[in-house]
């Protein structure tokens, strides 16, 4: 984000940022309406489109939280996958918990795979997933505690860098290796899935379809604000020098690794909220959301999008994963050439993401208009 | 393959328009709709080392039926998508082939938790899909039909066999598996059958490893081991697809013989041993419903068309191959007596369809929406086929629910009246 | 009529006494399946029969093997073979072997011809065992064959001579079964204890002791006095020992053999004891007892033997683990270690240096199979020089432009590993390719006590250390290494001194990838040759090369066998799974220890 810029964004907060909100608050309203059409009428909205737009917004909040700490702190999380599931988890385990008797086995007390594991009572862990509160409260919690925990060893250690990188993607492995433990108790390799209904709402009503769309595009907006509001606090340009020059900053005076524990737990927990959200709308949370390749998916999102530029991460997410709904069913056999090819082709051609290049094609027409105004600010996203 | 679609809508097209010729007139061939046939088979990632196979025979079965005229005098159109081994991708391709492609039925799936993953997709759009995979049963849903084979299709017999004097009278067993449902579930129906056979839980040795391991040195030092008490030991693989091959590398260089040890697989085919050397795993075996060493004539007419459509004489055939080959086929044949391809029309008449494997003998599928179908005993042989060394006079009947699981003994599931559902242990007495 | 053949029943009544019975002798007359079996040249003159010379000539011989002794016992037996089965016997059971209706006629058929002790059944049982027997379609008649490519090279079996060749679909392969083959192996066994090769002979042993049997402790004391070869003069011992402590009517002669075998560090042994003490009921008389508690007590010895033994087995399996690690990162520790870039295509270089393997291989195979033995030694360089291509290629495409952008290599790198990936499932197929291991890299030595070390991974072992030295001499001593140093620490500087830095960097890049790729011979030989290979070794390299210090091929050494040893003594208690998360937590924690990994570099060329 660059710190003063054309008078007009710094007054908007941003023209792609403010978009991004206004398309989000409409789409929240409008899409409930286009889905009750009938579907003869031309604007009607089908039920796949609005299911996998609303996982999209899911992983555009995914985007949001990881550019905020590698776009604005520098911090290259390589394991952000791990959060995004935890928030999964929790609210997976609530729904299994809402499921009740209407298991294949009935039993009230457990969830089915508890039962053909021979489990006798449920796990301690599982304990209050029947309250929906607990829940949420826990999908952020608990992504929040494990960041809060993993960075404070990390940034006081002052581990920076590819070894941050690589020890993130550690943790994500770790723990994919415990999900996938059916010992664990969270259902192994198939996850949670079977879930009926949320909130005592069918999850295949069109409604609660809806809602849950409409929940993650104002999640999505809501996030946006609170990342945009972050990083152009006075909190959020300490942020950016740590970024740029870490050891300068520390030798101002700043506590450097308080300002990154603090973005990084920010952002872990909305990448549970993210993963809450997704859930009830894919209906199976399972250990390979942990898988390291998704992480690094993620990141590429915001690669694409443009990092640096919160609105261009999220873009980046429903543009990179839109590609892949659309390649994957109109060339099953060469898509992943076209997916290679575009993550190749951004690098070399937009290396500052579609966001930042729309961005800064903007900033250039602007100062076309009014040469006087200063545009100096190093762009995001080119210095490590 | 995107060139294989063309050309088999282009062959479904002048197919269409030749029945159409005979009929209706050309001038009708245009109009005719296609049937559309959705292929969920993951062409991508860890799974499409398996399932692109099944996407081939797919697209082969479909094409067959299309040189034969079609069905209902209309062409048959494969839409193939890939998932990429990506569970909730699968949800969403199903979805997409269920409401954007209009799909009037899918062949599709191989693991489990993608099964588990389209399953609330499939229920909610009512739409129907093959799955032609051995699976752990403990499922009966109106939307799927189960090709491959139920526990008590594959992994009881085996073990009786291996309990038997031909098997090597074993006492003993290790039960090896990766860590996810069907191993989970298939062992703990196996400990309970072995349990009820007299072997004490001391004498079963239980291990899982996670997907792809890879370095199977210690496990299989334990396994000699355990095998080192005393009584005859055999090991039941349930290991996953890519596992198997360094697993059975390293049994074969640490000099663990069938005659000492057998190794009895569920997860291991014609496919997976065209990886490896067999030479070293003579004798180990598999229990499958189909093996491509079996000489009857269908067979031996499927190996051809499959080998000649694929262009590789050495490319082998496997149960799950035949699943499809069979589930297919019993879906036409219950188009054609429906006259429509109407899901809930269509379901009515697979029950009791029958249609001949390919190892002879009748398949049936029966209420449970499960086949009867054969069960074999191979060996494996130096030439990467399996010798078959046991089979069941009949068929077997595929069981969903278990007789073995206590909780799920008493269920039943049957989706003709007066039952009408998948896990009840009483009858609803509904439509 | 010729001369006598070995048979069971004889071999028994004769070696209970050693004393031979008369009976009459011809000359010796070798035929064809005779040569087959003993060195019927060594015979001794039947005049010798005598127990005296018998006694001297056994002890003369000994050196000889003990094939002549036993022949010579039999010399003196009392019918021929062909008078007690005849031949049209023989071809009957023969013919049970290849087309019987079941298992059980088979085996049946099997110990009838064993108890024949007719010699011209060793090569009969032994092609049925390798599945070389044959039945034709047509009239059932018998044959061994030996296939190649759909055509029977065909041989009769109880003539030895060849009969022409024929098309394999006119014939029927007699099938097998675990439990035939167990009672084949047997009778073979007992058949074969005078064999020349004395690995056959301990083969023999092993599968006798398998199935002890009274008839045999007499051959296997024979066949134990004269026994020069100590691999088959072990298995002699143990299979003497277990069939004496199983039939032997002393208790005295039974506790002996309890002892005999407690030396023996061997978990087929401990196997065999723990058997022996099951069956002994708790009932059992005074005696039975006794016997039991000194074998509870012998097992318990060897147990505590081969505890010492599976941590030695550990340590080699972690080296193992660990070599296969190294391997795998140690290109990765050029790329990302020394050139910085996230090489996330790194695993496809791995994955394409397997396939190039696979591709060798069957090039020799259709062109020069004489030499398929070794196109795995043609196949290092080959994917040395596809990948390092590969490599290149990747570089001066795309890599070099974003120098100075790490992180965003791992963009550009991960889409070109999406690519290979599917270029190699749009070539080859999505299933696996067969890469089968030369016979010197197959099987196994026993150490001892169980530890059983495969070839290929001592192979994989010696290659990695050989790749290790190759590349710390190249980054050391030559020319080369010296720019490629200059040009990663100060580029600038490197230039300015006239170092062509792009030239630089795309050879570095190249040789990294080139060594991944040599890196996917050895796993070829290990592993899953298929698309998916390099993805299941990604995470593992980068863990090894950030612990082990990026930038330093010394901590890569270290971070790869340490890790790999961690794991393999973690493994037998935690289990795989467990192991490796802790493992894995390991490398966290360790990280906050020693931020910059295990061997940290100094300076400021470490920014990263």
């Amino acid at each position: 984000m660059r710190a003063s810029g054309p008078f007009l964004f710094r007054a908007m907060g941003d023209v792609g940022g403010t978009i991004l909100v206004v398309v989000l608050l409409a789409a929240a309203i409008l899409v409930p309406i286009l889905n009750g059409l009938p579907s003869s009428s031309p604007f009607f909205l089908s039920n796949y489109v609005v299911s996998l737009f609303g996982k999209y917004l899911c992983f555009a909040l995914l985007a949001l939280s990881v550019d905020l700490v590698w776009g604005f702190s520098g911090i290259l999380s390589l394991g952000h996958g791990a959060f995004f599931a935890l928030g999964g988890y929790a609210m997976g385990m609530h729904m299994m918990r809402e499921i009740g008797t209407r298991g294949v086995y009935g039993n009230a007390l457990l969830p089915d795979f508890m039962v053909f594991l021979n489990w006798k009572e449920l796990p301690w862990y599982w304990y209050g997933f029947d309250s929906f509160g607990f829940a949420v409260l826990m999908a952020v919690l608990v992504p929040g505690a494990l960041a809060f925990v993993f960075g404070w060893f990390a940034f006081r250690s002052r581990v920076t860098g590819v070894y941050l990188s690589i020890i993130t993607q550690a943790l994500t492995f770790a723990l994919m290796l415990a999900f996938f433990r059916n010992d664990f108790g969270f259902g192994g390799n198939n996850g949670l899935t079977d879930f009926k209904d949320i909130l005592g709402y069918s999850l295949q009503a069109q409604s609660t379809r809806t809602t849950l769309f409409a929940a993650s595009a104002i999640a999505l907006a809501l996030g946006y604000i609170l990342c945009r509001f972050l990083v152009q606090s006075r909190f959020g340009r300490v942020l950016i020098a740590v970024r740029d020059a870490e050891s300068r900053t520390r030798f101002l005076g700043y506590r450097v690794e308080h300002y990154k524990l603090f973005a990084f737990v920010v952002s872990a927990m909305l990448a549970g909220i993210a993963g809450a959200l997704y859930v009830p709308q894919v209906g199976i949370i399972n250990p390979r959301e942990f898988a390291p390749a998704n992480s690094i998916e993620i990141v590429i999102w915001v690669a694409v999008g443009g990092r640096g530029t919160l609105w261009g991460a999220a873009l980046g997410a429903v543009l990179v994963n839109y590609a892949k709904t659309y390649f994957t069913g109109a060339l099953p056999d060469a898509w992943l050439y076209m997916l290679g090819a575009l993550f190749v082709g951004v690098t070399l051609f937009l290396p500052k993401g579609v966001g930042g290049t729309t961005q800064a094609v903007i900033a250039k027409l602007w100062h076309a208009r009014t040469p006087k105004a200063s545009v100096a600010q190093p762009q995001a996203g080119v210095a490590e | 393959m995107t060139k294989l679609i063309h050309w088999a809508r282009a062959a479904a097209v002048a197919v269409g328009a030749l029945a159409g010729a005979s009929s209706a007139g050309p001038a009708f061939a245009q109009a005719v709709q296609p049937i559309k046939v959705g292929v969920l088979h993951s062409l991508s990632g860890t799974m499409a080392i398996s399932e692109t196979t099944l996407k081939d025979t797919m697209l082969m079965l479909i094409d067959d039926l299309n040189k034969k005229g079609g069905l209902l005098g209309r062409p048959v159109q494969a839409v193939v998508v890939d998932p990429a081994s990506d569970w909730p991708l699968f949800a969403e391709k199903a979805r997409e082939l269920l409401t954007k492609d209009k799909v009037d039925v899918v062949f599709g799936n191989w693991t489990s938790v993608s099964r588990k993953s389209v399953l609330p997709v499939f229920e909610e759009l009512n739409g129907l899909l093959f799955y032609p995979v051995q699976y752990e049963g403990e499922e009966s849903s109106r939307n799927v039909f189960y090709t491959g084979a139920a526990p008590n299709q594959q992994a009881i017999p085996a073990v009786e066999y291996l309990m038997g004097a031909d098997g090597g009278s074993a006492k003993r067993f290790v039960l090896l598996g990766t860590d996810y449902v069907y191993p989970r579930t298939t062992n703990k129906i196996l400990r309970a059958f072995l349990n009820s056979k007299g072997v004490a839980d001391a004498d079963i040795m239980e291990n899982y490893t996670p997907f792809g391991h890879s370095d199977w040195q210690t496990i299989v030092t334990q396994v000699k081991q355990f095998a080192s008490a005393g009584k005859k030991t055999a090991v039941i693989s349930t290991i996953n697809g890519d596992a198997n091959v360094p697993f059975y590398k390293e049994l074969a260089n640490q000099g663990v013989k069938a005659t000492d040890i057998p190794v009895v697989a569920f997860s291991v085919g014609e496919e997976e041993l065209a990886g490896l050397d067999a030479a070293p795993l003579v004798g180990h075996l598999a229990a499958w419903n189909y093996f491509m060493s079996v000489d009857t004539p269908e067979n031996k007419a499927f190996i051809a068309k499959w080998q000649a459509f694929i262009g590789n004489t050495k490319r082998t055939t496997n149960d799950p191959m035949e699943a499809h080959y069979i589930g297919f086929n019993m879906w036409v044949q219950a188009v054609k007596q429906a006259g429509t391809t109407n899901v809930d029309a269509v379901r009515q008449a697979m029950y009791g369809q029958k249609f001949k494997n390919l190892t002879g003998g009748v398949a049936v599928m029966n209420t449970n929406h499960h086949l009867s179908k054969p069960v074999m005993i191979g060996e494996i042989q130096k030439d990467g086929q399996f010798q078959i060394v046991w089979k069941t006079t009949g068929v077997v009947v595929g069981d969903a629910w278990s007789d073995f699981i206590p909780e799920s003994k008493p269920l039943v599931a049957d989706w003709t009246y007066p039952w009408v559902c998948g896990n009840c242990a009483t009858p609803k007495y509904a439509n | 009529m010729g001369l006598r053949q070995l048979r069971y029943t004889e071999v028994r009544e004769l070696s209970t006494s050693l004393t031979p019975l008369p009976g009459r002798v011809g000359p010796p007359q070798p035929g064809a399946w005779e040569r087959r079996f003993y060195p019927f040249e060594q015979l001794p003159p039947a005049s010798l029969a005598t127990p005296m010379v018998h006694a001297i000539l056994i002890q003369a011989l000994g050196r000889l093997g003990v094939a002549a002794a036993l022949c010579a016992a039999l010399l003196t037996s009392p019918a021929s073979a062909q008078d007690a089965v005849p031949n049209a016997n023989v071809a009957e059971l023969v013919q049970a072997l290849a087309t019987g209706p079941d298992f059980t006629t088979k085996i049946q058929a099997t110990q009838s011809l064993a108890t024949t002790g007719d010699p011209r059944l060793v090569p009969i049982l032994q092609a049925l065992l390798d599945g070389n027997l044959y039945a034709r379609k047509a009239d059932k008649l018998v044959v061994i064959a030996k296939e190649q490519g759909g055509v029977l090279t065909l041989t009769d079996p109880l003539e030895d001579k060849q009969i022409g060749q024929a098309p394999a679909a006119d014939f029927e392969r007699a099938t097998v079964n675990n439990r035939l083959r167990t009672v084949l192996q047997t009778a073979l066994g007992a058949l074969q204890l005078a064999h020349p090769d004395a690995i056959r002979r301990k083969a023999s042993a092993d599968a006798l002791f398998k199935t002890p049997s009274l008839e045999m402790i007499e051959p296997l004391k024979i066949a134990l006095t004269h026994e020069a070869n100590a691999g088959a003069k072990r298995s002699l011992a143990i299979a003497l020992a277990a069939t004496e402590l199983q039939f032997a009517a002393t208790n005295d002669v039974r506790t002996r053999a309890v002892a005999t075998l407690a030396v023996y560090a061997d978990p087929n042994v401990r196997a065999y004891l723990s058997g022996r003490i099951g069956g002994i009921a708790a009932g059992a008389p005074a005696e039975e007892q006794e016997l039991k508690a000194a074998m509870v007590i012998a097992v318990a010895e060897i147990e505590r033997r081969l505890a010492n033994w599976r941590i030695l087995g550990n340590i080699l399996q972690g080296i193992s683990l660990g070599s296969v690690l190294m391997l795998a990162a140690i290109g990765l520790a050029i790329t990302f270690g020394v050139m910085g870039i996230i090489n996330m295509a790194h695993g496809e270089m791995v994955m394409l240096g397997a396939y190039t393997t696979y591709v060798v291989q069957m090039a020799f195979r259709q062109y020069l199979p004489e030499g398929l033995d070794y196109a795995v030694l043609v196949a290092i360089p080959a994917a040395f020089a596809v990948s390092g291509l590969v490599g290149i290629a990747m570089e001066r495409g795309v890599i070099r432009f974003l120098y100075g952008r790490p992180l965003e290599t791992l963009l550009a790198t991960w889409g070109i590993s999406l690519i290979l990936q599917q270029a190699v499932r749009s070539i080859f197929g999505p299933t696996n390719m067969q890469v089968t291991s030369p016979p010197w890299m197959s099987g196994a030595i026993d150490i001892a006590g169980g530890v059983v070390v495969t070839y290929n991974r001592i192979w994989i072992v010696v290659f990695a250390l050989l790749v290790f030295g190759g590349l710390i001499l190249i980054q050391r001593r030559s020319f080369f290494g010296l720019q490629m140093r200059a040009v990663t620490q100060n580029r600038r500087m490197a230039r300015s001194m006239g170092i062509r830095s792009g030239w630089v960097d795309a050879l570095t890049f190249g040789l990294g990838s080139g060594i991944a790729g040599m890196a996917g011979v050895a796993l070829s030989q290990i592993d899953n040759v298929s698309p998916n290979l390099g993805q299941s070794y990604i995470v593992d390299s980068f863990m090894v090369v950030v612990f082990g210090g990026v930038g330093n091929l010394w901590g890569t050494l270290v971070g790869a066998f340490g890790l790999g040893i961690v794991n393999k003594f973690l493994e037998p208690y935690a289990g795989a799974v467990l192991g490796k998360i802790l493992v894995l937590v390991a490398i966290v924690l360790f990280i906050q220890w020693r931020p910059r990994g295990m061997f940290a570099l100094k300076g400021r060329a470490v920014e990263v």
